[in-house]
């Protein structure tokens, strides 16, 4: 009796407004405007090809951005295990983006890698005549999500590096493996449980990318991505039903991508290492 | 030499991205206090003017407050549905504790594109859609999980025993939750708290997508300056950029300031 009274209340909130929402949105999708129950909205979307791009410009967008995320993030972290020089400040200096949220980040570059910003300057300072154009365009995107998730990514594989025992790096030196055995036969299997992760929350939220798309892309053109095309449905055509619709292919599309992930990790799993002692999470 | 090298490319890397992100950061400081400034290392001459235009165009007054209001309902409903809840969880084992943990998860890790649709069309329906009620709703989706998470590992430290002896001495149960729990749950109460807080003000998706009118918190209502520009001068909104980035870190260094998880947690270790 006691159990039920206290968890009551969260659980009816998120069942009246998570779960509910979600079946009502995917059943509303499946009621298009002209009436009846159809797929129309979603033939519809993959038959139109401004529409079905968006799938797309997204991919192109959220997978190439997630590699070299989480590749760089762990180049870095793994770099940094030992400690490094200024330690703290770069850490909590990284903590900055994620707690100023995507609009500052995104205004912040539009100036910095604008055509005037101080980027730019410098280039042409140093004689690199012609500078390329970063903001509004596909480049500008990419910057964006970078500098939003590099910081979260390299921080969270930081503590998961961090709670791998030393004295295994110790051992395997002992017994006269170099750095890249060590990389590859001690620690890569005991990390690649939190890459995985890490490059799953990435590239789900790359997925969803929607204001820096909006306010560093081109969003009539060239990162027009799906949440885009979603949002205009909602609130630019009033067709709630299509809205929904999209938004389910946008989610179906995130679980396709971590399934590829948690896929990739059980194929690496399989590789005959032993996993134990793997890190505090 | 080889292994020498590649620690320096790494250093600099990260040396690079810090400064990348001084820039950022630096050029919207700088921008909101030029009178105007193109292509020059630094603007001729510097104003403050922009804030108080800022302040007036913008309706910034407003939507402070409605910002504060949005923030503070949801941090304190956080806390009040959400601690319950971590007690129960960190305390017993039941069935169904994984599905359920499960549901408390979801919401963290679907991005806020995905079901804010949705959501937005459900309340928009029900008419509570486009109000500060919608937007405070739909925030505390993701924030109720979040004060929970954070609380688990809090709730934890504290030994059952002390709950036990308070109940020998006589306490009744609701004397040992206000006499005991929450005053050594505090530290996580506050830093769960100062979480929600901080994360409510720099949330954009959900807030963007169910406020209206007279509900934009202060992040969106950058958001459409941001996307107007050429609407008003770029300094001005940069001054307001700079006014939400002043916000958020006045919240951010309270946060550090009152509270260091880890410290909080080896002193509630050692008084068992």
């Amino acid at each position: 009796m006691r159990v039920v009274s206290l968890l009551a209340p969260s659980v009816a909130y998120l069942l009246v407004m998570f779960v509910f929402p979600f079946a009502y949105g995917v059943l509303l999708s499946l009621r298009p405007k002209g009436g009846g129950v159809s797929l129309a909205n979603y033939v519809a979307f993959f038959l139109d090809p401004w529409q079905a791009r968006t799938i797309w410009v997204t991919a192109s967008i959220a997978v190439p951005n997630t590699l070299l995320t989480v590749l760089l993030a762990l180049i870095v972290a793994y770099a940094m295990r030992g400690g490094i020089w200024l330690e703290r400040t770069i850490t909590t200096m990284l903590v900055l983006p994620i707690a100023l949220g995507t609009v500052l980040v995104a205004e912040g570059i539009n100036g910095f890698y604008g055509p005037k910003g101080w980027l730019n300057q410098a280039l042409l300072s140093l004689g690199l005549a012609e500078p390329t154009r970063l903001t509004h365009n596909y480049t500008g995107v990419m910057l964006a999500l970078f500098v939003q998730h590099f910081p979260f990514c390299f921080l969270m594989l930081l503590g998961y590096i961090s709670g791998i025992d030393p004295a295994l790096e110790a051992s395997a030196r002992v017994l006269g493996a170099g750095p890249w055995a060590v990389f590859r036969r001690v620690m890569w299997p005991l990390i690649a449980p939190g890459v995985a992760i890490a490059g799953a929350l990435v590239f789900v939220m790359n997925f969803g990318v929607f204001p820096s798309a909006v306010l560093v892309g081109q969003p009539a053109g060239a990162t027009r991505t799906i949440a885009i095309a979603a949002y205009q449905e909602a609130f630019e055509h009033y067709d709630m039903s299509m809205a929904s619709a999209i938004a389910v292919v946008m989610g179906v599309c995130q679980l396709a991508g971590l399934a590829v992930i948690l896929f990739l990790r059980r194929r690496m799993a399989g590789t005959g290492v032993a996993t134990m002692g793997a890190g505090k999470r | 030499m080889r292994g020498r090298l590649w620690r320096l490319a790494v250093f600099l890397f990260v040396v690079g991205f810090v400064l990348n992100l001084a820039g950022v950061v630096g050029h919207v400081l700088v921008s909101s206090l030029a009178r105007r400034w193109f292509a020059t290392p630094l603007p001729g001459a510097l104003t403050t003017e922009w804030y108080a235009y800022a302040w007036r165009e913008f309706q910034l007054d407003q939507v402070l407050g409605v910002t504060l209001t949005v923030a503070g309902t949801v941090t304190a409903a956080a806390l009040v549905l959400g601690f319950p809840a971590a007690y129960l969880l960190a305390r017993h084992d039941f069935r169904g504790k994984g599905p359920l943990l499960l549901l408390f998860f979801l919401p963290l890790l679907v991005p806020q594109m995905t079901y804010g649709i949705p959501l937005a069309t459900t309340l928009y329906r029900y008419r509570i859609g486009g109000t500060v009620a919608g937007v405070i709703a739909a925030n505390l989706v993701p924030m109720l999980p979040l004060a929970i998470f954070v609380l688990l590992p809090f709730v934890e430290q504290i030994s059952v025993s002390l709950e036990w002896a308070a109940r020998v001495h006589g306490a009744t149960r609701l004397g040992v939750v206000r006499r005991v729990i929450v005053p050594l749950a505090l530290p996580g109460l506050l830093t769960a708290g100062l979480l929600v807080l901080v994360n409510t003000v720099a949330n954009f998706e959900l807030t963007f997508l169910l406020s209206g009118a007279g509900s934009q918190t202060l992040v969106v209502a950058l958001y459409y300056a941001v996307f107007a520009a050429g609407m008003r001068p770029i300094y001005s909104v940069d001054a307001m950029a700079v006014i939400y980035m002043a916000v958020v870190l006045a919240v951010l260094v309270l946060a550090l300031r009152l509270v260091r998880p880890t410290q909080m947690v080896f002193r509630l270790d050692r008084r068992d």
